[in-house]
Order: C-alpha cells, then structure tokens, then sequence
C-alpha cells in the first residue's frame, strides 16, 4: 500500500475543481495552475525516485488487494512518463497564458486542462484493464472539451470526426475487455499476464491482442488507422494542439507498451511481426505526409505519426536494446513535439500564416526563436549529441541484433526524411527575405519562447545525460523484459 | 406562441415534488437495492426538465437560481474528498468505512462513507444533464 | 439463452454499423448508441448469464451471477450516456453553425478555413 502512487492523479483533480470554482477569476486560475504544476512536478519525481529506490509501488484502492481490487501499479516506465507528462504540462500551460485568448480562458480551459492531465496519468499508473478504459475516457472526455473550445467553424466539424472515431473505438475496448474477460476471468493486468503464460496464448488471445491493437492504434494513429488525426489535430489552437500531440497519441503508444510487453508476449511470429509491419508502414505514411505538405502544422503533425512508427517498430523488435531505445526515444519525443508545436505556433502568430510559401527572413529578427527552432529540429532527427540519438540508435541496435535489415533501413531513412521536414521549415521560415511586416506588437515573443526553452533545455539535457537516465531507464525494461517482476509486485506472492 | 398547458402545469406542480422526494428516497436507499447517486442524480434532473417543459426556462431559474457548474464542482469536491480521506487514516485510498448505530425512530442503521461518495455523484449527475440541457435549451 | 444474446448483439452491431455509414448526423449518433448498448450486452453475455439469477452469493440461492461485468457495465453505461449527450450538444451547436448535417459536405480540405 502506499497512497502516493495515486497522487499525480489526486492532485490534478483537486486543482481543476479548485479551478471550476474561481472560473470567473482568469489571473487567479493562471496562479493556481502553474503553482499547481510546479507541485505535480514535485510530486512526480518523488514517484520516479521512490520507485527508482524501492521498486514497484502499488496501491489497493478501497483497501481491496490485487487481484479482487482495481490496483494502481507505479513502475518505472509509468512513474517516468508522469513525469513527462507533468513537465510537458507545465509549459504548455506557460505558453497558454500569452496564446490561449481571453474567452477560452474564460470558458473552463484551466480547469479542462487539469482533467486531461488526470486522464493521461492515471492511463499511465492504473493496472487495471477495465480502469485503463476509464482514464481514457477521462482523457478523451477532456480532449473533445479542449478540441472544441471557442467554437470556430473548423473546431466544431473536425471534433465531430474525431468523437465519432474515439466512440467507435471506445466501444471496441469494451467489447475486447469483455472477451478477453470471457476467456481468461480477470481484468487484473498481473493476473491476465499470468494466466496467459499458464495456457500459454492459444490462438484466441492472439486474436484478442489484435483486438487491443485496434483500440490502441486508433488512439496512437498507426498505420491503417491514422486518417483522422491530422485533420482532427489541425483544429484547434497552438497549445491544444501541443497538448494533444504531445500526450494523447503517447498514451495509446503506452497502452500497446503495456499489453504486449506484460501480456501477449508468447507469440510474437505472429502479433509482433504484425505490429512491425504496421509500425513500418506508419513510418512510411508520416514521411510522405511530412515530405508533402507546405503547410507547418501538417509537416509536424505528419511527423507525430512517424514517431509513432518508430516506437512501435521498437516494441515490435522486443529485445532490450529496442525496449530501451523505444522508451528513451518515446520521452523524447513527447519533450520535443511539445516544444516544435510551441514554436510553429510562434512562427505562424508572427506571419499571419501557416504557409510555408508565404513565411522567410524570421532569423533576422528573431534568432533565439531561430535557434531554438534549430535544435528542436536536429533533436527530433536524432544527430548526437542531443536526445533523439540514443533512442533511435538502441532501436536500429535491437533491430540488427534479431536481424530486421528492411527494419533498420526504413527507420534510418525515415531520420533522413525527418530531418528535410524541419530543414525545410527552418529554411523557409527564417531563411531568406521577410515577406510582408511580421505582427510583431501583439505577440509577446519572449514571452512564449520561455516554455519552448525549457522543454528543448530538459530534452537537451536529457540527450547529453542519457548516461545519467540509462539506471531508470533499464529498470523500466527490466520490468518489460521480465513480467513476472510486475507480477510479482502487484500480486505479492 | 401562446399555448394553454394548464393541465400540464397543475400536475407538474404535484408531480414535480412527487418525483424528487422518490429521487431522494432512491439515493438514499441505493446502498442495500437498487438505486443510487447517479439514478437518483438523472431523476432529480427529470423533475426538473419537468418543470422547464411546463414553464419556462425563465421561471425555473427563478424557482432554483442554481448555477449548475457550480453543482458540478461541488459534487466533484466532495466525491474526491471523500476518495482522499484516505490519506489522513493511513490506510489506502477510497477506503470504504462503516458503522451501525441505532437511532430513536428510525432503528438500526448503517452509516457509510461510501454514501458521501455517492452524494458527490448525485450532485455531479444533476449539474451535468442541467447544464447540457440548458445548453440547447438558451439558443432557442 | 446465452445463444440469443449472442443473436441479439450481432443484430445490434449489424444496426449500429448500417447507421453509422449513413451520412446524416443524426443516424450516426444512433448508431454509437447501438454499438455501446451492443458492447453492454455482451459484457452481460461474456459473464455468464445464468438463467438471470442476482449476483449475490446466500444460502438459499443455487446459483448467483459474477457481479464485475455488472459493474463494468453500468460504468460503461455512465460514460457512453455522457459521451452520447455531450456528442448531441455538438452536434445540434454545428448544425446552427455549419448549417448542414450531411457528412458529405463537412468533409473539408486542408485549405480552407
């Protein structure tokens, strides 16, 4: 037992319904969220150094243990997405303050912003299959109520879409929830994962694993199932958008993390090789994607999606190395995204425009943008010494080691086509001449660059300290590696 | 448009009553049978679409001048306080704590804090379908 | 009778994805409705229904019911009534703004607006 596993989720909650009764009062709503942050941040690292020293911590909410009771499970690879999560929030939050608008601020942002918050954490720590489903509608209840907040003619249309598709595959968690309910008795994800191990994953439950595939793929857009996130993404305004491409695709990342880590891990000839196939062509859509459009916005939001492949095809290779390169690149890229969305959302504040074609000459002016904007872009590539190198370097590592040559090449030429995406936008936008006066007096450059700094310093650092990570980060796969540690911890036997 | 609903508004004016005090009773009596905070939650709000369907939306905010976002917040409040009192007994969170006692008139009893929980969804069930309801109902 | 459910469900997710191809707003909405009210059932289904018995466990009955799915369901059932009625608000909010409920015509490219 032990009550701080549930805090990050607590201590969101109670914010927002501190912040649900000040709504009217917007400068007292903006203090208490970034103080709010600052303690859940506090919190977090707490979590991930207690792990770190103890191991993995769990609590029997309601005093009913595991398995009888919904169990929330902080190991090492949640405990550290928290954190991620609590940092990438705090300067999001930073860069709404000066971007957001008055009326959304108004309308419940702040307290919305804490609910997805407490969705995305408590998918991270729950070890609940059936709970999972319910911090994911958590999130997803907040993420309709962020996507659609101010109303605009594009808002309104896409979040149409993008409920429908997150109703559709909702429901299809709850049916796989309650087939594999059927089959294995349990909702316990310990106890699944033990029980799969008994009867050693007959035909069925492979199945099943395609199942949650499904679910999870449509949450973090891999391949066949990806359509929607670009439009629906493109909706909302800057921090949103930061916000959800940061966050939510990572938490279906996470889910498939977890079940074919902990749970359909007995035939991988046929899920895992499914899932590398999957990843592949995923990569292969986002660079198209990235590599087609003119327009910023899509170019990164194209390169979500090729993240997403990357990861995934990590999973897929299931050794250590690729376990490892897949979680140091999967924190990175959380870091990173949130940064260049932030930025994109300076450059097209400034331009009036989200078209390449109709940006230039922004380095003149601007050079600290300039340059932050630079080393997110190297960063997102993966050229050493900053924090995409070690990740997808450890991936193609795993990769050669099972010997999935086509693998290794689509992920290193993908790297490629990343880094013409971003050049492209660096070479656009703030190479050559301004095109018309930039808008200047109404945004508040520095201002916003502030929250862009950090997370580029903390994914900086976290690149050239990857020396410093690598003891969390090989405890978090030492628990992916072996189920029965996570067994073990939750079911105390 | 000008409508004679009298006989809509005279039973609605018993009627009304009638379905909160079932409401309550529901609430109250969902720990043993059926029942519950978030029935009992939908049929508060029931009476009260009740109400805005006999009158109008002008009346009943007169009638009940509750701003329901508030509701929310208040039966968010007090389900999560209720989840973290946990933490001042030392023992995990929502855990459910229960006594009998015998009362002059009404006899033996249970009191559960898991009834406190649930009065934090009745309140959050109301505010919810109130606010979506006056949602659509405002741009008419 | 755990075989008529199973028709039962099938007929629902036939319904539920018929609608849901349709372009009007409003079916499709129907639509999510049936495919949740599908997934309840067969969560229902998957427990075991067991002639209907309560899921109590006492002395005087023969056979009681696995309670979770029970609570699964009315879980699920307090999430979709939220999900479908904050999807009716939107959806009625962009008829008056969009003017249309034809998905057809919400279909949008990437250019405009």
């Amino acid at each position: 037992m032990n009550n701080l596993t549930f805090l990050p989720v607590l201590w969101p909650l109670f914010t927002g319904i501190l912040l649900i009764f000040i709504a009217k009062r917007i400068k007292l709503q903006r203090w208490v969220s970034l103080f709010s942050s600052l303690i859940g941040i506090v919190l977090s690292m707490y979590l991930v150094f207690s792990v770190h020293s103890q191991g993995i911590l769990t609590l029997g909410v309601g005093s009913w243990e595991a398995p009888f009771g919904i169990v929330i499970v902080a190991d090492m690879l949640a405990s550290l997405l928290v954190l991620t999560t609590n940092i990438i929030g705090l300067a999001i939050l930073l860069y709404s303050f000066h971007s957001i608008g008055i009326e959304r601020e108004r309308h419940y942002y702040y307290p919305v912003f804490q609910f997805l918050l407490i969705g995305v954490n408590g998918a991270f720590l729950t070890g609940d299959l059936f709970n999972l489903f319910v911090f994911f509608e958590v999130m997803l209840m907040a993420s309709y109520v962020l996507l659609v907040l101010g109303g605009t003619k594009i808002q309104l249309r896409e979040s149409l879409k993008y409920i429908i598709v997150n109703v559709l595959s909702s429901s299809f968690f709850v049916i796989m929830v309650a087939y594999l309910y059927s089959v294995l008795g349990t909702l316990n994800m310990a106890q699944i994962s033990q029980r799969i191990a008994e009867v050693n994953q007959p035909a069925i439950l492979s199945v099943i694993a395609i199942g949650f595939l499904i679910v999870f793929g449509l949450k973090g857009a891999i391949f066949p199932l990806f359509q929607w996130l670009p439009g629906s993404y493109y909706a909302p305004p800057i921090p949103v958008m930061a916000l959800f491409g940061a966050l939510l695709t990572k938490v279906g990342i996470y889910s498939i993390f977890r079940t074919y880590t902990l749970m359909f891990y007995h035939d991988q000839g046929y899920t895992h090789t499914f899932l590398a196939w999957l990843a592949l062509l995923t990569i292969l859509i986002g660079v198209i994607g990235a590599i087609a459009y003119w327009d910023i916005k899509k170019i990164i939001i194209y390169n979500i999606i090729i993240a997403v492949g990357v990861i995934i095809f990590g999973i897929s290779v299931m050794n250590e190395q690729a376990l490892s390169g897949s979680i140091l690149y999967l924190i990175h890229d959380m870091l990173i995204k949130a940064a260049l969305f932030l930025l994109i959302g300076i450059m097209i504040k400034l331009c009036g425009s989200d078209d390449l074609r109709q940006m230039g000459g922004l380095i003149k002016q601007y050079p600290a943008l300039a340059w932050t904007f630079f080393i997110a872009a190297i960063s997102l590539a993966g050229i050493p010494p900053f924090s995409g190198f070690a990740g997808k370097l450890l991936i193609l590592q795993g990769a050669g080691e099972s010997g999935n040559f086509l693998g290794m090449a689509i992920v290193l030429l993908s790297s490629l086509m990343v880094l013409y995406s971003v050049m492209k936008i660096f070479m656009y936008g703030f190479w050559g001449t301004p095109k018309a006066g930039y808008r200047s007096a109404a945004v508040p450059v520095n201002k916003m660059l502030i929250p862009a700094v950090i997370l580029v310093a903390i994914s900086v650092l976290f690149g050239v300290a990857t020396e410093f990570m690598y003891p969390f980060i090989s405890q978090a796969v030492e628990t992916l590696l072996n189920p029965d540690i996570y067994i073990k911890a939750v079911l105390k036997e | 448009m000008k409508q004679n609903d009298l006989i809509l508004q005279t039973v609605t004016k018993v009627a009304a009553f009638v379905i909160l005090l079932f409401a309550v009773a529901i609430f109250l009596g969902g720990h043993y049978s059926p029942g519950g905070g978030f029935v009992g939650g939908l049929m508060t709000s029931a009476a009260i679409v009740l109400l805005l369907l006999a009158f109008d939306l002008k009346t009943v905010t007169a009638i009940l001048p509750i701003d329901y976002k508030v509701l929310i917040g208040s039966g968010l409040l007090i389900s999560s306080l209720t989840v973290a009192g946990g933490l001042l007994f030392g023992v995990p969170l929502m855990t459910h704590a229960y006594r009998y006692i015998d009362l002059p008139i009404l006899g033996h009893i249970s009191l559960h804090t898991a009834v406190l929980f649930d009065l934090g969804v009745y309140l959050v069930v109301v505010g919810v379908t109130m606010t979506i309801i006056q949602t659509i109902g405002e741009s008419e | 009778m755990e075989l008529l459910m199973a028709i039962v469900i099938g007929i629902l997710f036939m319904c539920a994805t018929y609608l849901m191809l349709s372009k009007s707003m409003l079916r499709i909405i129907i639509g999510t409705g049936l495919l949740s009210h599908g997934a309840h059932l067969l969560i229902l289904t998957m427990g075991g229904l067991k002639g209907g018995s309560v899921p109590l466990l006492s002395d005087e009955t023969a056979s009681y019911v696995d309670p979770l799915p029970q609570a699964l369901i009315l879980t699920a059932i307090v999430i979709s009534f939220g999900v479908t009625s904050f999807l009716l608000v939107l959806a009625y909010r962009s008829y008056q703004e969009l003017g249309t409920d034809d998905m057809e015509e919400m279909r949008g490219t990437e250019t405009n607006e």
